[in-house]
């Protein structure tokens, strides 16, 4: 803080105080979901996180955000959050379960590398957000993270509020395939669970949405049960497994020719086009394994499919510029 | 003497790897040093969440100084030995040598080696960082901005200080200095990470544990278990409740904390509609809490222990209510499946009883049980068939038998087993009472997948064991043909616990099972049965061995026959182990040793077989060779009877009659005769006591 301030310092807490009282309801994030977004977002960009917004695509987790699953190689510093709609459709529960949604957002931040004090930070963004250590059991426990499809891996933990799950907490070692050098640190917020128990709501669809009482209130039902009810009846009865099928290797076949494509041996000018290829062809899996038809070794396969295409997107990742060290000297010609 | 004490503080270290760690740290730290001459008086070693301690007393200041004489070539040796000699000693020229003679050598020189012993403090300085950077952590990891180095420490969660001092308890001890990755060590650490975060200094391990103590947390994982315990049964009694207790859930929970504080907790009567089995599952796995049950009934209660890491300033209110949402939450899901399962199967509405309509649906998905071995639903049909085979041979009834088998997978496609795979086969049984399937039916869905392992209990009903074999002889026999085996470590698909299953059901119910036959009606083909029986009597070996029995007694056994009927492979070691405790038949041993060596040696002259002709008895002259031979023909025969009729015991005791006649024969007859025809004749009638003898067990493998 600059001396010089010091003199107004006082006077300015007052009034902003006054004006947090106003609109608390809608911000504070014990009262409302959009809070809690606004609160983690606020801290986080207070650590120096650029602030981003959702993929435009449809992901099982914030991971598979091409700024962290692509970010998180090669050894440039970087540090972001976001908001990342995920969709699990083997979670759909026709609106009808007050725990489990097919889709639902987390909240990501991706620090690489990973500082030092990044449980202390993690520890003041729950803080920030209305949970007292000091009232509540905040616990650590042994959670190896995983992702098959992203030949990914990490160390790290599960963060427990009185026996909840709220976040994931890894050290990234590995993202498609490759070391992470240097290793990032990932935080994954689960933003319902967090809000339901910071607002003390037992069903999600109670959760205040927008912070207001009364005839302004929107709940987290009003904006997302029917959705629940829709995606449940399409993800688990009416998603054609014939058209998924297609789409899975129509995904998997541009994802690969667009990485042929981009190929300028040293270096790779279509990375992020293929990515978003990879994508598809995961959350296709994800469907037609919520259909039910897929066997128990041909999954593996499928897995074992997706996974190729995020190894070979990461491989050409680190021939791009933001994938290395210096910007490549000589680029290729723009196009073909 | 001083004492050392070390602290390795890092983010939480996972509860199933801390003892291990202790031990590690404790044993990694005393080898080096009694590797350098430093004996101590006593070591102990404690873990936390966050730090592994290590408390070693009674060490040296200094280590020992060492003199050491090494002896040199003699006197006047060519120059290439003496500057060697120099070279390996240290020594600048032959004037720090010493000169000394023997008789037999002459006079050669002789080096004096003394090394002045290092002090204690720097030796530790010296072999902590290795130490540390050669942890044996069952998986580690890198972090921050050192990990780009490809040697940067590895530690199981990144590592954040280290308190290292030596010295004795009356004066202030010294930091032993040294530095790891960029971390310093000293003298100060951290308490509680949330009651008592700030830093303090610590100088020895008295005022370590104490000042820990007031910083809210307890060093010792085994006082953090008993505080644990006694505090939930105190808990639970005052509810009238008793503590289901669990091991190996207590250790985890002590490794969880710093500070353990247990609450109670509950759950609505309604979720006890759920089974018992469930809940604990559930609330055991995923929330890490302890039930409880009624102290008279013994049935499950709605209360629950939970174990948190701070004294709350709301004592443990709000902890408590937001563990029961959750475990509210999770029994929600629970009982969703319950109920579900219950409820017809859409799209399979038609297909029967509601396991009946699970077992279509696993059917219906083709679910690849191994991509060589077909679908689920070929195993099914397999284990039904292979199911009423066997029946008979245990005396089950077969139609029951093959109905459980056909239900035997069915509650794999059920939403409980589904979210709690390990509540598998209990599952079946229950919906199976529920849809009224016949009581041994339904008993023989749950246990058809035990024993699992060494110390699981071993189904008993009839029906039971004719499935549990039948699932596991056709995993067994299906992984043999595609040829996937065990090898060394690795046994991905379980068969050798698979096999031990078979050998406990055989042998804990008193099976008679022809596994050759068996083997080979399952597989259709003979091509695997004599290398499958191999592999059953390896871990034959393994599970008789664990039970005391010798190896070389089943050695001897499964050399004598094919081994083909398990329990009988038993009986026989059993008989022969008796035997052998006898004077009899420790005696008739080591004649039978004599006789087989006597063999061995004239074979290698005259070839093998040489001595395979009937004895004549006409040209036995030495009446002791007429005795042992008179008697070899009687016990012959009653052997093999007794063999035959499996009265192994009988087979023993006629074998005892050729002790005296042996003994006796050995004393006064030499083999070797110098005329070729008596001592073939001789030998031959030694060949007849080695097979007479392996009759009954291969004595030559029996070691002594």
């Amino acid at each position: 803080m600059m001396p010089g301030l010091h003199g107004g310092h006082a006077q300015t807490l007052k009034k902003m105080k006054a004006s947090v009282t106003q609109v608390s309801s809608s911000l504070d994030p014990t009262r409302s979901f959009q809070g809690l977004i606004l609160t983690l977002q606020n801290f986080w960009a207070e650590q120096g996180c650029v602030i981003l917004q959702p993929y435009d695509m449809e992901v099982g987790a914030g991971t598979f955000h091409p700024a962290t699953t692509l970010r998180s190689l090669g050894p440039r510093p970087w540090k972001a959050a976001y908001v990342q709609p995920s969709r699990r459709p083997k979670d759909g529960r026709y609106g009808e379960n007050p725990n489990r949604l097919q889709h639902y957002y987390q909240f990501q931040v991706i620090l690489k590398p990973s500082p030092p004090d990044l449980q202390d930070l993690y520890l003041r963004s729950l803080k920030a957000i209305g949970i007292d250590s000091g009232l509540h059991d905040i616990r650590f426990v042994e959670d190896d993270w995983e992702s098959p499809t992203l030949g990914a891996w990490g160390l790290g933990w599960e963060c427990w509020c009185d026996g909840m799950e709220v976040s994931q907490f890894t050290y990234f070692q590995q993202v498609a395939g490759f070391e992470c050098s240097p290793v990032s640190g990932e935080l994954t917020y689960g933003l319902e669970r967090l809000a339901m128990y910071v607002q003390g709501v037992e069903n999600v669809y109670d959760l205040n949405f927008n912070g207001r009482e009364g005839a302004d209130k929107v709940t987290y039902g009003d904006v997302f049960k029917q959705a629940e009810q829709e995606y449940s009846r399409h993800n688990f009865e009416h998603a054609d497994t014939d058209i998924l099928f297609k789409h899975f290797s129509d995904a998997e076949a541009e994802c690969k020719a667009l990485l042929a494509a981009g190929d300028r041996g040293d270096h790779h000018e279509m990375v992020l086009p293929a990515y978003d290829q990879c994508i598809k062809a995961s959350h296709r899996f994800n469907l037609l394994d919520a259909r039910g038809v897929i066997s128990v070794t041909e999954r593996q396969n499928y897995i074992f499919r997706v996974r190729e295409l995020a190894k070979a997107c990461g491989e050409a990742w680190l021939r791009t510029d933001a994938g290395r060290d210096k910007p490549n000297q000589n680029p290729t010609t723009k196009g073909a | 003497m001083p004492d050392l004490l070390l602290e390795l503080f890092s983010e939480e270290i996972p509860a199933r790897m801390q003892a291990q760690a202790a031990d590690d740290l404790k044993k990694l730290v005393t080898d080096a040093l009694v590797e350098r001459g430093l004996l101590y008086e006593g070591a102990v070693s404690f873990v936390t969440p966050r730090r592994l301690a290590l408390h070693i007393v009674g060490l040296p200041a200094r280590q020992p100084d060492v003199r050491e004489e090494k002896k040199g070539p003699r006197v006047g040796a060519p120059d290439a030995a003496i500057q060697g000699f120099l070279k390996s000693a240290g020594l600048a020229s032959l004037d720090q040598a010493k000169i000394e003679s023997d008789p037999k050598k002459g006079e050669f020189y002789v080096a004096i080696i003394e090394r002045e012993g290092k002090d204690t403090a720097a030796l530790l300085a010296d072999l902590l960082p290795n130490i540390i950077r050669n942890f044996p952590w069952p998986k580690s990891m890198r972090w921050g901005a050192a990990s780009v180095r490809s040697d940067a420490l590895r530690w199981v969660r990144p590592l954040h200080s280290i308190v290292a001092t030596f010295g004795p308890e009356t004066e202030e001890p010294e930091v032993i200095n040294f530095e790891v990755d960029g971390i310093v060590s000293g003298q100060t650490t951290r308490g509680h990470r949330f009651m008592a975060p700030a830093e303090f200094k610590v100088r020895r391990f008295d005022d370590y544990v104490s000042a820990l103590e007031k910083a809210k947390v307890v060093l010792d994982p085994a006082r953090r278990r008993d505080m644990i315990v006694h505090d939930a049964r105190d808990l639970a009694f005052a509810q009238g409740l008793e503590l289901v207790e669990d091991d190996a859930l207590l250790a985890e929970v002590a490794g969880l904390v710093e500070w353990p504080v247990v609450l109670m907790g509950s759950f609505d009567q309604e979720f006890l509609d759920i089974p018992a089995e469930v809940i604990r599952a559930t609330i055991r796995a995923n929330q890490k809490c302890f039930v409880l049950r009624d102290s008279v009934s013994g049935k499950l209660s709605n209360k629950f222990i939970l174990v948190s890491n701070i004294i709350a300033s709301d004592n443990g209110v709000a902890i408590a209510s937001g563990n029961q949402r959750v475990v509210r939450a999770r029994l929600s899901d629970a009982l969703y499946f319950w109920h579900t399962d219950q409820k017809p199967l859409p799209d399979y509405t038609d297909k029967g009883s509601l396991l009946d309509q699970r077992l279509a649906k696993l059917r219906a998905l083709n679910i690849v049980f191994h991509e060589k071995l077909g679908s689920q639903g070929a195993r099914v049909d397999r284990i039904i068939e292979l199911a009423k085979y066997l029946a008979p041979m245990v005396g089950a009834d077969a139609s029951k038998a093959a109905r459980a088998a056909e239900l035997c997978k069915a509650d794999l496609m059920t939403e409980v087993v589904g979210e709690f795979p390990e509540v598998q086969g209990l599952m079946g049984r229950r919906y199976a009472e529920l849809q009224n399937e016949d009581a041994d039916v339904a008993v023989a869905l749950e246990d058809h997948y035990k024993p699992q392992g060494p110390s699981d209990r071993v189904p008993t009903n009839k029906v039971a064991i004719a499935v549990a074999l039948a699932d596991k002889l056709d995993t067994l026999v299906g992984f043999w043909s595609i040829d996937e085996k065990p090898t060394g470590s690795k046994d991905p698909y379980a068969l050798r616990r698979a096999a031990l299953g078979v050998i406990r059901l055989v042998l804990e119910n008193e099976l008679r099972l022809p596994l050759l036959a068996v083997v080979a009606a399952t597989a259709k083909s003979n091509d695997i049965a004599a290398d499958l029986l191999a592999f059953f009597h390896d871990r034959l070996k393994v599970y008789l061995r664990d039970k005391g029995a010798r190896h070389d007694l089943i050695d001897a056994v499964l050399a004598a026959g094919s081994g083909d009927d398990l329990l009988m492979v038993v009986r026989r070691v059993e008989a022969l182990a008796s035997f052998l405790d006898s004077d009899d038949g420790k005696n008739l041993l080591a004649g039978y040793k004599r006789a087989a060596n006597i063999l061995r040696a004239e074979e290698k002259k005259d070839g093998a077989g040489a001595f395979n002709a009937a004895h004549d008895s006409a040209r036995a002259n030495a009446p002791e060779e007429q005795a042992l031979a008179a008697t070899l023909g009687a016990v012959e025969s009653s052997v093999s009877v007794r063999v035959a009729d499996e009265d192994f015991v009988g087979a023993m005791q006629v074998l005892a009659q050729l002790r005296a006649p042996v003994d006796a024969f050995f004393e006064h007859v030499t083999v070797n005769d110098s005329d070729p025809a008596i001592r073939i004749n001789r030998l031959c009638l030694l060949n007849k006591l080695r097979s007479a003898m392996h009759g009954v067990a291969d004595f030559g493998k029996v070691s002594g």
